[in-house]
């Protein structure tokens, strides 16, 4: 298998056709473009769907459409455009139809501007959209596993018939790595129970969300939270460094996870006993690992892009057994790792730091 | 001898649910009928919409997707691009088709979609109680125009059948009423037309049905269809707005 030098939006664009994508629906939005733009062509050479469409709106609901079918189908955006794809959202967690959206996040709110942040992790994890439900949520840190990550994405969306987020950000998107394509590693999933085929040879079956039967509605949405927690057990995924003697937890997702490795490994070499804990899966979290290691470590200090989002969950986590402080920026720079070694030694001297 | 059968694609021992008087029921019969005409139904994926026509999957025994409010073409488009081989229809109501679902309505038409959409035009939004829609007529009195519709504040209604023949990748579109058998019939070989235009993968096609809404118009069955006829037909006529088919000979 070749390594080869490869940007983050087409490395994206290229695993999803390893997939087996067969319709892909967008809109343009700086930093994602490059996807649709790579996809117009190599979509068009092999037969399958693609559709420049309209709007956001227009975008996530061919989708949709295109996945009720049992297709594997995606939309590729970007933060304020994200937005306005919630709705479909909600409705294809209810449907139970296993739509691909990667959000290439850039800085918010309203129409923010271009710099790399990690600010839709609240309405990526929380549900952006109205009502009871869960996306699953994948948060690559390197070129090389926005492929890992997209092949993930398709299998996770149709195995649990869910929707599945990529959640990437500009500095991914647009930077140049090394990576190993390699082939789509997983099972196709039979889909012949639920698909939209027309109804040959059986009566005809619909997708839908509208439950008009209050009992029909709850009992639909504890159905879909068993679902999740099967999702929870099953797929929930992250990565950890040096956590056995660790004193100090750092914890960070995305392209963050990347300086606090170095911080790290800075920081251990001035005598502090620092591990790392890297959600991979946002949604589902790894709560449970970060609660176990919580009783372990004095501190637990989150580093993200942001004004304090994800900081939130691991709190829940942590339930209060260790100190929980939080080192971030809201957009622009990526904390440096002079940065986040100077803020942890400011949090361990006083309680609280923002760069 | 049978005089009376219900269509096979009718899902057995289905009740319509619509108001008395209301059109929607002889639209959906018009359908199964030609579903089973043209032997579709194995074939057939529906998007459906939010309004009066969201139950639509209650009584039809085909595929259909519930799309969110608007976005019925776009769902369609998902579904043909994903399975062209399949025969793929909108069914949605004006304010769904022509006022929330603009946008994807008309670029639907643009792009040519081998889809066909079918709009009821009832001049309201009946499902939540007879708000004023995109297509109410001036002078027309509904909750949220309790003086009528006026133009200084309300604008003008949109002439649907005759904006979808204006989009270059729309093969056929065209207008009809159910008031009358007559009218009922013609409706029918309208839409099979546009069924038709589909199949041939000729492009866009597109059916208004004018229809009455006598709940929300505080009328009578008759007295709903004498409206039809009488204001409802001035504003929007009857007809054929464009046929490739006719205009290529």
């Amino acid at each position: 298998m070749d390594k080869v030098l490869v940007k983050g939006n087409y490395a994206i664009a290229q695993a999803a056709l390893n997939a087996g994508l067969e319709c892909y629906f967008g809109y343009p939005i700086t930093p994602q473009t490059e996807i649709g733009e790579y996809l117009s062509d190599e979509m068009y050479k092999r037969g399958l769907g693609y559709v420049c469409a309209e709007s956001e709106l227009a975008a996530i609901n061919m989708v949709l459409g295109a996945a009720s079918t049992g297709a594997k189908a995606m939309t590729t955006s970007s933060s304020c455009a994200v937005s306005l794809m919630q709705e479909a959202l909600s409705y294809a967690c209810s449907d139970e139809v296993p739509i691909v959206l990667v959000n290439v996040m850039r800085a918010g709110p309203g129409l923010g501007y271009i710099y790399p942040a990690q600010g839709d992790y609240n309405q990526a994890v929380k549900g952006g959209g109205n009502g009871d439900y869960k996306l699953i949520v994948l948060a690559p840190s390197t070129v090389q596993e926005c492929i890992d990550y997209t092949y993930k994405a398709f299998y996770l969306a149709h195995k649990y018939r869910n929707p599945t987020m990529l959640l990437a950000d500009g500095l991914l998107g647009q930077m140049m790595e090394p990576a190993v394509f390699g082939e789509y590693p997983y099972p196709e999933i039979d889909n012949s129970s639920w698909a939209l085929t027309g109804a040959k040879g059986r009566d005809g079956r619909a997708i839908f969300s509208v439950a008009t039967a209050e009992d029909t509605q709850n009992q639909h949405i504890y159905n879909l939270f068993a679902k999740f927690k099967t999702i929870e057990e099953n797929e929930t995924e992250w990565e950890e460094f040096n956590t056995e003697d660790a004193d100090i937890l750092l914890v960070a997702f995305g392209s963050m996870t990347r300086n606090i490795k170095a911080a790290m490994t800075e920081l251990r070499k001035q005598g502090l006993k620092v591990g790392i804990l890297r959600p991979v899966t946002l949604s589902p979290f790894p709560s449970k690992r970060i609660h176990e290691l919580a009783a372990k470590v004095d501190n637990v200090i989150v580093v993200e892009m942001n004004m304090g989002q994800m900081v939130n969950d691991v709190k829940l986590a942590v339930e209060g057994q260790a100190k929980v402080d939080l080192v971030h920026r809201p957009v622009g720079q990526w904390l440096s790792v002079e940065e986040i070694t100077q803020a942890v030694k400011n949090v361990l001297e006083k309680s609280y730091a923002s760069v | 001898m049978q005089v009376f059968k219900i269509p096979e694609s009718i899902k057995k021992g289905s009740k319509f649910t619509f108001c008395p008087g209301c059109d929607h029921g002889i639209i959906v019969r018009i359908l199964a009928e030609l579903i089973d005409e043209l032997e579709l139904k194995e074939k057939t994926i529906c998007a459906t919409s939010i309004g009066c026509s969201v139950f639509l999957y209650d009584f039809l025994n085909i595929d259909c997707i519930e799309s969110p409010h608007g976005r019925a073409m776009a769902e369609a488009t998902g579904v043909k691009r994903a399975r062209p081989d399949k025969f793929v229809f909108t069914y949605q109501g004006d304010g769904d088709f022509a006022s929330i679902g603009l946008a994807e309505s008309m670029h639907g038409a643009l792009r040519g979609e081998k889809i066909t959409g079918i709009c009821i035009n009832n001049t309201t939004y009946g499902m939540t109680g007879g708000q004023m829609g995109p297509t109410t007529l001036l002078g027309q009195k509904t909750t949220t125009s309790p003086m009528g519709r006026f133009t200084g504040t309300y604008g003008y209604p949109i002439k649907v059948a005759e904006q979808i023949a204006l989009c270059d990748g729309t093969a056929f579109s065209a207008r009809v009423a159910v008031d009358t058998v007559a009218h009922i019939n013609q409706a029918k070989k309208i839409l099979k037309k546009a069924f038709e235009i589909q199949l041939k993968g000729l492009g866009y096609s597109f059916v208004e049905f004018l229809a009455t809404c006598p709940t929300n118009w505080k009328m009578t069955p008759d007295e709903a269809h004498e409206r039809v006829r009488n204001e409802m037909m001035n504003v929007y006529p009857l007809g054929v707005y464009k046929d490739i088919t006719v205009e290529d000979k």
